[in-house]
C-alpha cells in the first residue's frame, strides 16, 4: 500500500465546541490507483485531504488521533520541515480554485521555475526547459508564451492545467485532487479529467479524487469511499458501488441525481433526502444518518448505537443496520 | 389577460452589446462584444424553457434583458402582449408583479440585515399590497408553501443553510403571484440532496400556480429534469432548440452532442462508451 489512513480523527476546537469534522476514518490507496472520496459539503472530505497533507489550519484544527502511513511512515508524527519535503516530492495537491493557489503577482514561468528549483537541484535554465515540458504535458497551447503570462490572463481550465503542471513538477507518487473540476464548464471538466487520467497512467501515480459529483466518481475512481458526517459509511470498488449500493445514504444520493439519459425525467420527482446532516459538535450516539434514513426503526436500535463498518461482501464495506441486500422485499420508506 | 393563442413571453432578435473598455485612468471603449447576439424564443403559460450553455454563453444576460434589469440594445421582449423594452418607471414596475427572478447564490442575493419576514414581504410593501396585517399573513402563507418553517420569520438569512435560503428567495419571488419566473442557476450552489428538494419544490409550485419558468442552468441533467423545451446557447446565439426529448435524444448540432457527451453520468459502464463519443466530438467544442 502506498497510503494507509487508520482511524484518522481531525477536530476543530471552536467557541461553539469541538467539531468532529473527521471522526475515525480509515482507507488505503494502492500505488497507481485512484481512490474517489464522495460526499456532500461538510462531510469532512476536504479536511481528510488536508490532514493527509498536514495542512489543516492549526488552530483551530488538530489531528487528535489515528495514523497517516505513507510508504510506512506516519506523517502525523513528522515535523513541519519533514512534512514540507514530503509535500513537495511525494504528495502533491490540486485544489478547486486555481486562482487562490496561484500567486497573482508572479508569472506562470516564475512560479514553475521556483517550484522546480526549490525541490530539485537544477540550474535556472534547466528548470525553464523543464517548465516548458510540463506545460506541454498538461497540453497547454503555446507553452513558451504562457511562461510570461500572469494567472489572470488564463481561463479557468488553463489555470487548472497550470496547477496540475505545478503539482507534477516533482513527480509525486500521490496526487490529491480536491474538487479540481467543480468550477469548470462540463466540456472543460471532461478535458481536465481525461488529462488527469492520462497523467496518472503515464507517471504511475496514485490519486485521491475528492468530489461531490457521483458522475465524476463513476468516471475517475477505481475504489470509492462515501463519507457522511465525518465518517466512512460505505466503501467498494467503483463497479460494485454503482451496481449494488448498500448504504441508504448512497442509494439516496444516487436517487437524488437528475438523470441525463432518462426520457421520463420531466414527469418524475427526484428522491430528495429530507432534513440535513447532524451537527458535528454534538453528533448523535447512534447512526449519523438515522434521522434522515427511511429504514431506521426502533427494534434494531441503530439510532442509539453506532453501527460498525462491516464487510458485507468481499471488499464492500458498509456502516448501516439496513443495507440494501439485507432488506430485500421490504418496500422503501416503510419502517418496521 | 393575454390574447388567446399568443405565448406568455415572446423574445425576438434580442441583442445586448457591451463595450470593451481599456485604460487605467481613462476608460476608452476599444471594442464591443455582443453577449446576446440575436436570440428569439417563446414561452407559453405554465411551460418551462430550459436555457443551457457554458459560462459566458450569454444565458444569464438573456434572463436579465427579459426582466429589463439590463436594457437590451435591440430586439423585442413581449410579455402578455406588452412590449417591455418600451416600458419604464411605473408601468414597468406593474409588469414586474408578473415577472420575477430567483438567483443562483442564496448567500449574496438576500439582504443580510433584513429578517426573513421582511425579505419575503418586501415586494408586497413596494407594490402596496394589503394592510400590514394582511401582508404578515401572506408572508407566513408563502413560507409554508415553500416548506420553510414560518416560526422563523424574525430570524436573519445567515442563520440558515443554502437550501433554506433558496426557499426564502423562492417565497419572495412568489409573493406577488407572478406568471413567469426566471430561474438563474437556482440549484447550482446546492448539495445534491438539497438540490433535489428545490427542484421538486419548483415543479410542485409550477403545477399549483401554473407558473412558467425560464430555467437557466449549465447542468444539463438538471435542465432535462425540469424542462418541456430546451434552447442551447453558445457565444450569444441559440444554436439549437426544440422539445427537451428531441434535443437530448437526437441533437442536430455537433456542439450540443459534444456538450451532452461531456456530462459525467453515474454509471461506470456507460462512462466508457461516452468517453469514446466525447473524444470523437472533441473538435466541436474546441474554442
Amino acid at each position: 500500500m502506498l497510503l494507509e489512513v487508520r482511524d484518522l480523527q481531525t477536530h476543530f476546537f471552536t467557541r461553539e465546541g469541538v467539531v468532529r469534522a473527521v471522526d475515525g476514518i480509515s482507507f488505503s490507496v494502492e500505488r497507481g490507483k485512484t481512490l474517489g472520496i464522495v460526499g456532500e459539503s461538510g462531510c469532512g472530505k476536504s479536511v481528510t485531504a488536508l490532514s493527509i497533507m498536514g495542512l489543516v489550519p492549526k488552530p483551530p484544527a488538530r489531528i487528535v488521533g489515528g495514523e497517516v502511513l505513507f510508504e510506512g511512515r506516519d506523517l502525523t508524527t513528522l515535523s513541519e520541515r519533514e512534512l514540507s519535503d514530503v509535500r513537495g516530492d511525494e504528495i502533491a495537491m490540486v485544489f478547486q480554485d486555481p486562482m487562490t493557489s496561484l500567486n497573482p503577482t508572479l508569472t506562470i514561468g516564475t512560479q514553475l521555475v521556483e517550484t522546480l528549483r526549490r525541490h530539485t537541484d537544477v540550474s535556472r535554465q534547466e528548470a525553464r526547459r523543464r517548465a516548458i515540458e510540463l506545460l506541454e504535458e498538461v497540453q497547454l497551447p503555446k507553452p513558451e508564451q504562457r511562461l510570461k503570462d500572469y494567472p489572470h490572463r488564463l481561463s479557468g481550465g488553463m489555470r487548472q492545467r497550470v496547477m496540475i503542471a505545478l503539482a507534477l513538477s516533482c513527480n509525486p507518487s500521490l496526487l490529491i485532487a480536491d474538487e479540481p473540476t467543480t468550477a469548470l464548464d462540463v466540456t472543460v471538466q471532461a478535458q481536465v479529467l481525461d488529462l488527469l487520467d492520462e497523467l496518472r497512467r503515464g507517471h504511475d501515480m496514485a490519486m485521491i479524487f475528492i468530489t461531490h459529483d457521483m458522475g465524476v466518481i463513476a468516471e475517475v475512481a477505481d475504489e470509492v469511499v462515501v463519507m457522511y458526517a465525518g465518517q466512512v459509511v460505505e466503501q467498494a470498488s467503483v463497479k460494485e458501488l454503482f451496481d449494488r449500493p448498500e448504504h441508504p445514504y448512497t442509494e439516496a444520493l444516487l436517487g437524488a441525481l437528475p438523470q441525463l439519459e432518462d426520457g421520463t425525467a420531466r414527469q418524475q420527482r427526484l428522491t430528495a433526502i429530507a432534513g440535513r446532516p447532524p451537527d458535528l459538535v454534538d453528533p448523535p450516539d447512534g447512526c449519523r444518518f438515522a434521522a434522515r434514513c427511511p429504514y431506521a426503526g426502533e427494534p434494531d436500535g441503530c439510532a442509539e448505537h453506532m453501527p460498525a463498518l462491516r464487510e458485507i461482501r468481499s471488499g464492500h464495506l458498509v456502516r448501516s443496520e439496513h443495507p440494501a441486500s439485507e432488506r430485500a422485499g421490504r418496500p422503501a420508506g416503510v419502517t418496521s | 389577460m393575454s390574447t388567446s393563442g399568443a405565448p406568455l413571453l415572446q423574445v425576438r432578435d434580442l441583442v445586448k452589446r457591451f463595450p470593451v473598455k481599456s485604460g487605467i485612468f481613462i476608460d476608452r471603449t476599444v471594442d464591443y462584444v455582443d453577449a446576446v447576439a440575436g436570440v428569439s424564443f417563446d414561452i407559453a403559460a405554465g411551460e418551462t424553457l430550459g436555457l443551457v450553455g457554458e459560462s459566458g454563453s450569454g444565458k444569464s444576460t438573456t434572463g436579465f434583458c427579459i426582466l429589463q434589469l439590463l436594457r437590451p440594445t435591440s430586439g423585442s421582449v413581449v410579455f402578455d402582449g406588452r412590449e417591455l423594452t418600451e416600458l419604464g418607471g411605473e408601468e414597468l414596475r406593474r409588469v414586474r408583479r408578473d415577472l420575477q427572478i430567483v438567483f443562483q447564490d442564496p448567500y449574496s442575493s438576500l439582504d443580510p440585515r433584513m429578517t426573513v419576514g421582511d425579505i419575503v414581504g418586501e415586494p408586497l410593501v413596494v407594490h402596496r399590497v394589503g394592510t400590514r396585517r394582511e401582508r404578515r399573513a401572506r408572508v407566513r402563507e408563502l413560507l409554508e408553501v415553500v416548506g420553510f418553517d414560518p416560526t422563523f420569520v424574525n430570524r436573519y438569512p445567515h442563520e440558515f443553510s443554502g437550501g433554506q435560503r433558496q426557499r426564502i428567495g423562492i417565497a419572495r419571488a412568489l409573493a406577488l403571484s407572478p406568471r413567469l419566473i426566471v430561474c438563474d442557476e437556482p440549484v447550482s450552489a446546492l448539495d445534491v440532496s438539497i438540490q433535489a428538494q428545490i427542484i421538486n419544490l419548483l415543479k410542485d409550485l409550477q403545477h399549483e400556480f401554473e407558473l412558467a419558468y425560464l430555467f437557466i442552468a449549465h447542468d444539463l441533467a438538471v435542465v432535462r429534469s425540469v424542462s418541456d423545451r430546451i434552447a442551447v446557447m453558445r457565444r450569444g446565439e441559440i444554436v439549437e432548440s426544440g422539445p427537451a426529448e428531441v434535443v437530448y435524444t437526437s441533437p442536430r448540432e455537433e456542439y450540443t452532442r459534444a456538450l451532452l457527451a461531456s456530462v459525467p453520468v453515474p454509471d461506470p459502464e456507460r462512462m466508457r462508451v461516452r468517453k469514446d463519443e466525447r473524444r470523437r466530438l472533441g473538435d466541436a467544442v474546441a474554442m
